[in-house]
C-alpha cells in the first residue's frame, strides 16, 4: 500500500527524522493560508509547491492543462516581495495544479489527477543524497541502499556508476548497528555536526522502516542543510499489504482515489485482478497459471484485459463476480475461463461459470478450459448448460480460440 | 530414490483448522503417515480421519482408512511422542512464523509451510531464526512437496502424478500441476515436486532444488518453473552453467506482465526494470535449459531437453 509524500514525512517526523516543515492543502485557499506561517517560523522567504500522487518524477512531470506548470515548483517570489509575493505565487501554481491531470514518467500517459498539495518550507541544501531501505530477496535481509548521487533514480545509477551505491545488510536480530551507521555516513562524506546528525538519521530510518513494515522507504534527495542537518526532503513510503493487519492506523492513510476501482472492487471478494489494456478477459485459478494465462494470449497472437486469480477455493459467488468484473470491462471482446482444478473440482467451477453467465448475461464469446479433478462432469456440464461456451482441449488450444472468436 | 520425502516420512502439522483438516485427510487418504498435530489448547485429544483411500497414492493398502492422529500441545512434545522428521503448516498468516520456528528449534528436519500472507518481516526473522540449524524450510505460500506413492505433503492433488524421473521445481501452485500432467501425460512422471512458493522471502529456492535433483540417482532431469520477480532465476542459471549434469527444462510466466504490479503472488513483481520474464528466459537460456514459449510446451520442452 502507498502513502503520499506529506503522510511519509508525518511519519518520519513522528518518528525522529527531521523534515521540512510543511502544510497539506486540498483547496487553493487552504495552500495560500500555508505560506505565511511557515515563512515566519523558519525566516526562509521560498516555499515549494509539491503536487501529492501515488508515482515519482513530479518534479519532472508537466500537467495536461497547464503544459508550463510542473508537477513540483519552487516559489522564489518571498526573496523580494514578502509574504504577499509568495502567497500571490502560491495562489497562481495551486489555481494551475489542483484538478488538473499530472502526466510523469511513471503515471503513464493517462496521467493523474492532482487533488491535494504540499506546501513545504524552503531549505538551505548544502549536498544531496540517496538513501533507501528495502528488502533484499537473494539474502532475504533488508538492506540500507545509500548514494552520494541524490536526485537521480536510483536505477540510473544503478546502471551506470554500481560504485557509487553502499549496500548495508540489516540483521533483523540485531537492527542497524552503530558502526554499520558511522559507516554510511562516512560513505556519504558527512562530517562534523552532520556525521553526528547522520548516524542518528540511518539508526532512527532503520527503526521506523522495521516498526511499520515497509515494503519500500526511499529518500530521495537526503539533503544535507547548510548547517549541518540531515533532513529528508522527500519521502516515498509503501508498506507490505501482509502485515496490514497490524497497523490499522496506517490503513487509514489509503488513498482510494489512487486505486483501481475494479482492482479494490475485486479485493472485497478475496480476487486478485489488474485491468490491462487488451480484449481478452481471462479468469484463472492460481496467480502463477493466470500470468501464464495472459502470456498465451498474448503469444496466440491476442492481447489480455487483465490479470484474475479467483483462487484455489473459489465459490461460485467469487465466480459470479468475477465475472461481472470482467464483463464491466467494455474493452474486453471475449472471454477466456482457464481453469486447472486440484483441490477444487471442475464440476464446481463449471456449474459456477454456468450460474454466472446466466446472471451476469454473455455478449462475448466465451471459451472455457477445464483440466484436473472431475474435468469430464465439468466438461458435461457445461455442453448441457445450453449456452453459447466454447470447450478447448488445453490452454493453448483455448488462448488460440478466444483469440480468433475475438476478432 | 527421491528427495525430501519418501514412504518412510512421519509428518506432523501445524493449524488444524478446516484447511488444515481439509489436507490432513487427503494426505492419510493418500498413504501419508500423518503421525501428530500440534494445538496448544486441544492437546490430548485425538482428531480421527476415515475415509477410502486414493487409488493414486502410496499402492498395497487397504481400501479404506480409519486413522487417529494425537494432538500436542508443542512441537517438541509432538516430536517426541511420534518420531517425526517433517511438518506441514498450514497455522494462519498472524502465528505462522512462529510455528515455523517452533518446529525448527524441536528439531523437524523439514518444514513445509503452505500459508499464505505471512508478513515479510515475519519471514524475515524466521530465516534468520533458522541459520545454522539443520532444517530445510519450504515454501511460505506453496502447495507442497510430493514424492509420487510415497509421501504428499500439502495441498496438490494427488492423482495428477506418477513416480518417474522428472525434479520439478516452481514457484507457482497451479502452473506445477500443469507441468506434472504433461509429465505424467507424456510419461516422463516425477521423482519429486516441490512448490517452492510465490513470496519474496523463502526457504527453499530454485538453487536449493537443482542441487538436490543433481545428487538424487532417481532424477535424470529438472523441470522448473519460474515467474516475474526477484532473482531466484538468475542464480539458478548461473549455478546450471557451472553445476548441473542433468537436462532442465524450464518456463517462466509473466512476460505479458506490467511492471510495478504485483501478480498475485507477493514476490510476482517487475521493480525498478529488474526481474523481468524476458531477461530470466535469457539467462535460462544461455545456460542450456530448453525454455517452453508456453506452459503448454513444458512436458514437451522436458522430453525435448532429455534428448
Amino acid at each position: 500500500m502507498k502513502i503520499h509524500e506529506y503522510q511519509a514525512k508525518a511519519l518520519m517526523a513522528a518518528g525522529g527524522i527531521p523534515v521540512p516543515a510543511g502544510t497539506v492543502a486540498r483547496t487553493v485557499d487552504e495552500a495560500v493560508a500555508a505560506v505565511r506561517p511557515l515563512i515566519e517560523s523558519s525566516g526562509n522567504p521560498v516555499v515549494v509547491v509539491k503536487s501529492q500522487i501515488h508515482a515519482g518524477g513530479r518534479g519532472k512531470g508537466h500537467f495536461v492543462e497547464h503544459p508550463d506548470v510542473s508537477g513540483v515548483n519552487v516559489v522564489l517570489d518571498g526573496i523580494e516581495g514578502g509574504i504577499p509575493a509568495a502567497e500571490a505565487k502560491v495562489r497562481e501554481y495551486a489555481t494551475a495544479m489542483l484538478g488538473s491531470t499530472l502526466v510523469t514518467i511513471q503515471t503513464g500517459p493517462e496521467g493523474k489527477v492532482v487533488t491535494r498539495l504540499y506546501i513545504e518550507g524552503g531549505i538551505d541544501i548544502a549536498t544531496e543524497l540517496y538513501l533507501s531501505v528495502l528488502l533484499d530477496r537473494s539474502t532475504s535481509r533488508n538492506i540500507i541502499m545509500a548514494s552520494i548521487e541524490g536526485g537521480t533514480e536510483i536505477e540510473v545509477v544503478a546502471a551506470e556508476t554500481p560504485e557509487k551505491i553502499l549496500r548495508t545488510e540489516i540483521d533483523p536480530a540485531f537492527g542497524l548497528l552503530d558502526f554499520q551507521a558511522r559507516n554510511i555516513a562516512y560513505g556519504l562524506g558527512f562530517e562534523g555536526d552532520a556525521f553526528r546528525n547522520g548516524v542518528r538519521f540511518m539508526k532512527a530510518i532503520t527503526e521506523l522502516a522495521m516498526d511499520l513494515d515497509t515494503d519500500l522507504l526511499e529518500i530521495n534527495p537526503l539533503v544535507v542543510t547548510t548547517d549541518g542537518q540531515v533532513m529528508a526532503l522527500d519521502g516515498k513510503m509503501a508498506f507490505e499489504a501482509n502485515a496490514l493487519f497490524r497497523h490499522p492506523e496506517l490503513v487509514e492513510l489509503r488513498d482510494e482515489t489512487e486505486e483501481d476501482p475494479a482492482e479494490a472492487e475485486a479485493k472485497e471478494y478475496g480476487l486478485s485482478f489488474i485491468s490491462l489494456d487488451g480484449t481478452i478477459g481471462c479468469m484463472v485459478n492460481g496467480a502463477g497459471l493466470a500470468m501464464a494465462t495472459m502470456d498465451i494470449i498474448n503469444y496466440v497472437g491476442g492481447e489480455p484485459a487483465n490479470f484474475l486469480d479467483v483462487g484455489g477455493g473459489a465459490e461460485k459467488d467469487q465466480i459470479v463476480e468475477a465475472f461481472k468484473l470482467i464483463t464491466a470491462d467494455p474493452k474486453v471482446k471475449g472471454i477466456f475461463v482457464n481453469i486447472f482444478g486440484g483441490i477444487m473440482r471442475c464440476d464446481i467451477i463449471a456449474e459456477g461459470v454456468v450460474a454466472a453467465v446466466k446472471e451476469v448475461g454473455l455478449k462475448v464469446p466465451l471459451v472455457v478450459r477445464l483440466e484436473g479433478t472431475n474435468v469430464e462432469l465439468g466438461k458435461q456440464i457445461i455442453d448441457e448448460s445450453g449456452l453459447n461456451v466454447v470447450s478447448a482441449e488445453d490452454m493453448k488450444d483455448g488462448a488460440t480460440k478466444i483469440v480468433e472468436l475475438a476478432r | 530414490m527421491s528427495v525430501l520425502i519418501d514412504r518412510n516420512t512421519k509428518v506432523l502439522v501445524q493449524g488444524m483448522g478446516k484447511t488444515g483438516r481439509f489436507h490432513t485427510d487427503k494426505a492419510i487418504a493418500y498413504g501419508t503417515q500423518m503421525v501428530g498435530a500440534v494445538h496448544p489448547s486441544r492437546a490430548g485429544q485425538v482428531e480421527v480421519f476415515t475415509g477410502e483411500a486414493d487409488p493414486s497414492g502410496v499402492p498395497n493398502r487397504p481400501s479404506t482408512y480409519d486413522v487417529e492422529v494425537p494432538i500436542f500441545r508443542s512441537v517438541a512434545e509432538a516430536v517426541a511422542g511420534t518420531q517425526a522428521t517433517a511438518t506441514v503448516v498450514y497455522v494462519p498468516p498472524p502465528f505462522a512464523a512462529d510455528a515455523i520456528m517452533e518446529a525448527a528449534d524441536a528439531g523437524v528436519e523439514l518444514i513445509v509451510a503452505v500459508t499464505e500472507g505471512i508478513p515479510v518481516s515475519d519471514m524475515v526473522l524466521a530465516k534468520r531464526y533458522l541459520e545454522g540449524k539443520n532444517v530445510r524450510l519450504v515454501g511460505p505460500n506453496c502447495p507442497g512437496v510430493i514424492t509420487p506413492q510415497q509421501c504428499k505433503i500439502g495441498i496438490m492433488p494427488g492423482y495428477i502424478h506418477t513416480p518417474g524421473k522428472i525434479g520439478v521445481v516452481s514457484r507457482s501452485g497451479t502452473l506445477t500441476y500443469e507441468a506434472v500432467h504433461q509429465l505424467t501425460l507424456n510419461g516422463l512422471g516425477q521423482t519429486t515436486a516441490i512448490g517452492i512458493g510465490g513470496d519474496p522471502v523463502n526457504g527453499t529456492n530454485f538453487v536449493d532444488c537443482l542441487t538436490m535433483f543433481n545428487d538424487d540417482p532417481e532424477t535424470n532431469g529438472v523441470l522448473m518453473i519460474g515467474e516475474i520477480g526477484g532473482n531466484a532465476e538468475e542464480e539458478a542459471a548461473e549455478w546450471i552453467t557451472a553445476n548441473m549434469t542433468k537436462p532442465v527444462a524450464g518456463f517462466i510466466a509473466g512476460t505479458t506482465a506490467p511492471p510495478g504490479k504485483r501478480m498475485g503472488h507477493a514476490g510476482a513483481i517487475i521493480s525498478g526494470g529488474m526481474g523481468t520474464a524476458e531477461a530470466k528466459i535469457a539467462v535460462l537460456t544461455e545456460a542450456g535449459v530448453v525454455m517452453a514459449p508456453t506452459p503448454t510446451d513444458m512436458g514437451s520442452a522436458m522430453l525435448e531437453a532429455m534428448g
